[in-house]
């Protein structure tokens, strides 16, 4: 069946089966292989995207039931190439080892910090934990999101400064 | 993993939806958020012909007041529990039971009405409507009808909704006079079913209980109504020994299985010390007049 939907800001429009789960249709019909499949029982969140801003497992999701939704996954963080705050934070902090789990660590990093602009290190472990991650531990995921959310302060009150703050200079 | 093949309709309206189980119940599982019905169809647990996704219906969310009741819409996420303001101060049972249900993410998804409709026995929002004595209400073709949750939860998986039905909407009776709840839970780690989670709740009328509830999860083949436990606290002040009383009886009624997560005896005694933290917190939210 046609199912309609909106990723990183494109449209797309795709005939599939409606057992095909989100998660596949954006690795095998749109090729985004960003987002991961891990644990394939909602379990993991490494195949997290944000679903209309909120981050959700898309491999416990049916593609169409995305119908008419704005999908966001980790390809559409960086604008014009330059890394968004939140992966600037990541590089910045050594947020990850293997980097299977940080596409869904950074799209959480992200929500949170759009809601909550200065969230304590409980809210940011609370924010997470429906994700998992094996070899960092989460110290440094946490640092990171912390980064994420002193760069974007900084950027909303000096607008001139945030390139570099983002580009992790 | 991927579900084994299944027709998949998305009605436009209640009434379509309806007329869709109408004709094909017996064959349909209907879908909210899909928290639960999603894992099951890839485990191949669930084969259904057909899935009704009920989960982009418009009026069968939020949550407003009326009549006496507390009335939420079935389609009401699990996060806009844990979120609203207006129920952490109306009846803050509510989003402290949400904020104990799988993680995050799950709960951007997952809605109050399809959680209750899987009544899995380790569900937490069971024991949160036994203990709150909700009304469950039931649409079909032929109209609608309310069932009591002590009457909804028949067994495993099971209830007593018809496959021509839809739950559409929760209804709280709304405390007169001073009331309080809490809920606790034992889990080994966030997204982890519960080890023992109890959900409690009273009424107070004149320094007595004038109504108890005590719902129990994951120590029965059903969300479990302990029963005995309300009747001893009914009527009485919730002193100590009356609250140990309740907690001893409600511990009886608990029916665990051994496994991964702890013994029979582990588990019972769990549930004897959460009904006393419990009763103990909603007494004293009750007082304070929540």
């Amino acid at each position: 069946m046609q199912v309609n939907l909106k990723v990183n800001g494109t449209e797309h429009s795709d005939d599939v089966e409606p057992r095909v789960l989100l998660v596949d249709f954006l690795r095998s019909n749109l090729r985004l292989t960003g987002t991961h499949i891990g644990c394939d029982t909602s379990s993991c969140g490494a195949c997290t995207v944000l679903l209309n801003g909120e981050p959700v497992k898309s491999c416990t999701m049916l593609a169409v039931q995305a119908e008419g939704a704005n999908i966001t996954t980790v390809e559409g963080l960086a604008a014009g190439g330059a890394m968004a705050p939140i992966q600037a934070g990541f590089h910045e902090e050594h947020g990850l080892q293997c980097g299977f789990c940080t596409p869904g660590m950074m799209l959480v990093g992200e929500a949170l910090l759009e809601r909550n602009p200065s969230p304590s290190e409980e809210e940011i472990r609370w924010a997470i934990s429906g994700n998992i991650c094996r070899c960092t531990g989460y110290m440094n995921i946490v640092k990171a999101i912390q980064h994420a959310a002193a760069a974007k302060q900084a950027a909303a009150k000096a607008p001139s400064h945030a390139a570099a703050v983002a580009g992790g200079q | 993993m991927f579900p084994a093949a299944f027709d998949y309709r998305a009605p436009a309206s209640l009434a379509d939806a309806l007329d869709i189980l109408s004709d094909r119940g017996d064959e349909a599982k209907v879908m909210a958020g899909g928290q639960s019905l999603i894992p099951l169809l890839k485990l191949r647990f669930s084969q259904p012909a057909l899935v009704v996704d009920i989960g982009r219906l418009p009026d069968l969310g939020g949550v407003r007041r009326d009549d006496g009741h507390l009335r939420i819409g079935a389609l009401t996420r699990h996060v806009d529990i844990e979120r609203s303001d207006e129920l952490r101060s109306m009846l803050p049972i509510l989003p402290e039971a949400a904020h104990w249900i799988a993680d995050p993410l799950v709960r951007n998804r997952g809605t109050l009405g399809g959680s209750i409709c899987h009544a899995d026995p380790s569900g937490d929002w069971g024991s949160v409507m036994l203990a709150l004595d909700a009304e469950l209400v039931a649409q079909s073709k032929k109209g609608d009808r309310t069932i009591r949750a002590a009457d909804f939860f028949e067994g495993p998986f099971t209830t007593a909704l018809r496959p021509d039905e839809i739950l559409t909407e929760i209804r709280i009776p709304l405390a007169k006079g001073h009331a309080g709840g809490a809920y606790n839970k034992l889990e080994r780690k966030v997204g982890d079913f519960a080890t023992v989670a109890v959900a409690t709740y009273v009424e107070l009328n004149g320094g007595k209980v004038a109504k108890a509830g005590i719902g129990m999860t994951s120590v029965g083949d059903k969300n479990l109504k302990a029963a005995a436990a309300e009747k001893a606290l009914v009527g009485r002040e919730a002193t100590d020994e009356v609250i140990a009383e309740a907690a001893r009886q409600a511990a009886a009624a608990a029916e665990p299985k051994a496994d991964i997560r702890g013994s029979v005896e582990y588990k019972k005694d769990v549930v004897r010390v959460f009904v006393q933290r419990g009763l103990k917190a909603a007494v004293a939210r009750a007082k304070e007049g929540r």
